[in-house]
């Protein structure tokens, strides 16, 4: 059960109720509540949510109508709840799957797997792989994405194939649209890259030399 | 004289062979316990040609006295774990154990042919033990079960000699990497349905195939991930006849040589009525289905979250004669919309959500008016949601009055109508109202305890409630156990209801199944005097989080209470964490 604190009241018009009177009581007008010791389960039995106290007790809907709506407005942190959402335990974990995806290598004759969803940015994703492929290090060119093998001087591209089957550039969309999308991960020689969606063109190299001076 | 003469006429005008034969085209459990309640002689005709056997709770009742009455039992369905254990909310050690009635029903005479469970605990060793104790068995369902790996799958497999069905449904099965396929002997050629979707190793696919081509029966095939797109369509050339498929992983480059050859197989699979699968999806390779799907009565996409968007609704259009869609919350208002179109013959609905994560629901009562507006032959909904409407529910219980199963799941529980503001009371209200057969209501939403005065009123055939974060008070439960006469199964979760209303009419809980109540406001006092005075009952607390002596304090309030009705007392099997009264 939520505890007890979350208290984020609305800005309203009655800024001078207090307290007590913007809680949530949820018995019928004129009910008095029960306290007991068990009171942290009292309190707020809507507290599904760390949510805002409201008066809903009130037969004048205006004001509880309201705070009802700067409630569902504002911003709540959603704890998990025992028991809920109602979907069965077999269901959850199918749906919540790692994301593995093959991670080849040109050249390399062993392709490795990656979990995406440890990752929350494309600069942990290639650490990563900069990792894995112990041999290469990761040069983030402002926003070019290449992954660069020092010991032979070969340039790795880091491409993936999609949903559609097409294979895209890392770094185009959003993290997560591309961990959505992303089915396997392939480092291309860079010269092999080339016919690739077109690169943006650097904005970099003017800020660059701004920063510089 | 005639005082006497009278007292020897014969109630039964025909011999019980008559009789007999008679009750051999009564098949409903329903009926059939009714007709044993007619008389001493039908309950002994009845009870010595009864096959089929119902157990909705594994408790109420031993397998001795199962056995004892029904010598001629060939097919017994058994449940165990309240319905609440699907969301986590009883511990897997609990109970609900098979192997107790197998053991039983070995060392008896019974000819058990068909056993089916839902949430039960099923070890290796009771399946091992089923394999080798009835010669005749031909039938395993297991649903939502739990306890047994592929070891016990393999013991089926190798020793059931004229099993015909093998259908695991959503069971959590620990892989232990044997090949339980190769297990069916060569002399196996028996099977008419093969369902192991649900488990999640690898699978020999050479002995699956094998195993196909020797099973010229088979009717119903669902594969799991692990088997690709080429063998599926190696399988379907062997088994045209099938009428329902669930395919594996279906990932292909369209242009490949197995998806043209899958692509000319499925045109020859005339008879596929009901599909499912699609657990990986290349959306290009879609179009191969599409033959199928003008004759679709059933199509289960809930496990396909590759599928969305355009890919999905085209498919969708193709399924003109579909009864029963089963959904992911990707395909949205506008998708329903489509469905509502297309899906003239429309009965069941379930929209499952695809992102279990507060805020991310995609469904709102758009999606179901939508649907309601095209499909009046609706009877069957399970809808998450991230709103509902006051106005929406009101006019879907107009455009579909059939329905016997309404379940709402608003991801917020406690949203209430986002237009007006106000409960949704009147909404729900309405569907008891309007839906006079309704028969299983779940509800969601901000809700006080009117909908429950209208719940009492107007649902006269409800038999199973389902209430989350609802209410206001015991005159709410008040309202429901006092109007719902026909109520078997109430099931009510971190709601404002107490000892007033648990304690009013305690012979109610006699006529019903099961009560269960958590994070509710009954206190141990109350569950005490219950169990007191209700001997048939057997009332369980469940108490995981602390050890919690149950000397204590007859004020504190009990977490979790779970009672039903029982013949043979309080069962002797439970783990620590449960007291019984």
């Amino acid at each position: 059960m939520s505890p007890e604190n979350g208290k984020i009241l609305p800005e309203n018009d009655a800024a001078d109720l207090n307290f007590e009177a913007t809680e949530l009581t949820l018995g019928l007008p004129g009910k008095s509540r029960v306290t007991s010791d068990g009171g942290a389960k009292l309190g707020n039995k809507r507290g599904f949510f760390e949510t805002v106290d409201l008066n809903f007790g009130d037969k004048d809907c205006g004001q509880s109508q309201i705070d009802v709506q700067e409630a569902a407005n504002s911003p709540v942190s959603k704890v998990q709840v025992e028991g809920w959402p109602p979907v069965r335990g077999f269901r959850k974990n199918a749906m919540t799957s790692c994301k593995y995806v093959k991670v080849a290598v040109d050249g390399a004759p062993y392709l490795r797997k990656v979990d995406l969803e440890m990752y929350d940015s494309y600069q942990q994703l290639l650490s990563s792989l900069e990792q894995m492929f112990s041999c290469f290090t990761i040069r983030n060119y402002l926003n070019e994405k290449k992954i660069i093998d020092h010991m032979n001087g070969i340039e790795y591209v880091p491409t993936y194939e999609d949903k559609d089957g097409d294979w895209m550039l890392v770094g185009d969309v959003p993290w997560q649209m591309f961990v959505e999308s992303c089915k396997r991960l392939r480092l291309k020689k860079s010269s092999e890259a080339i016919g690739l969606a077109p690169r943006t063109p650097p904005k970099c190299a003017s800020t660059t030399e701004r920063s510089l001076n | 004289m005639l005082w006497v003469s009278r007292k020897t006429i014969k109630m039964n005008y025909f011999p019980d062979e008559v009789l007999e034969h008679m009750f051999f085209f009564i098949t409903s459990h329903k009926d059939r316990n009714s007709v044993s309640l007619v008389c001493k002689s039908w309950y002994k005709i009845e009870r010595y040609s009864r096959q089929r056997v119902f157990i909705g709770n594994c408790y109420s009742i031993s397998p001795e006295r199962l056995i004892a009455r029904f010598p001629g039992l060939k097919s017994l369905t058994l449940k165990g774990k309240p319905h609440f254990a699907d969301f986590n909310l009883v511990p897997h050690e609990w109970g609900g154990f098979v192997y107790p009635w197998i053991e039983a029903l070995a060392k008896s005479r019974i000819g058990l042919e068909e056993l089916r469970l839902k949430r039960m605990v099923v070890s290796d060793e009771s399946l091992e033990f089923l394999s080798k104790s009835f010669v005749n068995f031909k039938s395993l369902v297991l649903v939502s079960c739990e306890g047994f790996t592929t070891d016990g799958l393999a013991a089926i497999a190798a020793n059931c000699r004229f099993l015909r069905e093998l259908d695991l449904q959503e069971n959590e099965v620990d892989d232990q990497r044997g090949h339980w396929l190769s297990c069916f002997p060569e002399s196996c050629t028996s099977l008419v349905t093969l369902n192991f979707a649900c488990l999640k190793g690898e699978i020999n696919l050479g002995a699956l195939e094998r195993l196909v081509v020797r099973s010229p029966n088979l009717k119903s095939l669902r594969l799991n991930h692990a088997v690709p797109l080429d063998t599926l369509q190696k399988l379907l050339m062997q088994a045209p006849q099938l009428v329902d498929l669930g395919t594996g992983s279906y990932v292909d480059d369209p242009s490949s040589e197995a998806y043209s050859k899958l692509k000319s197989v499925f045109q020859r699979c005339k008879s596929i009525r009901s599909l499912s699968g699609f657990f990986e999806v290349a959306p290009h390779c879609m179009s191969a289905i599409y033959p199928i799907c003008r004759n679709l009565t059933f199509l289960n996409l809930s496990y396909a979250p590759g599928l969305h968007g355009n890919e999905l609704t085209k498919l969708i259009q193709h399924c003109r004669k579909l009864q029963r869609l089963w959904i992911l919350d990707c395909i949205g208002d506008k998708g329903l919309g489509v469905v509502a179109s297309t899906c003239k013959e429309l009965q069941e609905l379930r929209v499952f959500p695809s992102d279990l994560g507060p805020g991310n629901a995609a469904m709102t009562e758009e999606g179901l008016v939508l649907l309601s507006e095209g499909c009046p032959k609706l009877n069957s909904l399970l809808y998450f949601c991230q709103q509902m409407t006051n106005a929406a529910l009101i006019t879907v219980a107009k455009n579909c009055p059939n329905f016997i199963r309404f379940r709402l799941c608003i991801l917020d529980p406690v949203k209430c109508d986002p237009v007006t503001n106000q409960p949704l009371d009147e909404g729900f209200g309405a569907i008891v109202h309007f839906c006079k057969g309704l028969k299983r209501l779940s509800l969601t939403g901000l809700l006080t305890d009117q909908v429950f005065n209208y719940i009492g009123m107007y649902a006269e055939q409800l038999e199973m409630l389902s209430i989350a974060f609802a209410g206001d008070s015991d005159e709410g439960m008040l309202y429901v156990l006092n109007g719902c006469k026909k109520l078997r199964k109430l099931e009510i979760m971190k709601s404002r209801f107490g000892n007033a209303a648990l304690l009013e009419d305690m012979g109610k809980y006699e006529a019903m199944r099961s009560l269960w109540m958590s994070s509710c406001e009954v206190t141990l006092g109350g569950c005490k005097t219950l169990a007191e005075k209700m001997p048939r009952l057997s009332v369980e607390i469940i108490n995981e989080s602390e050890q919690m002596e149950f000397s204590h304090d007859d004020r504190q309030k009990v977490d979790k209470m779970y009672l039903y009705r029982t013949l043979v007392g309080h069962r002797k099997d439970s783990p620590a964490f449960v007291c019984i009264l």
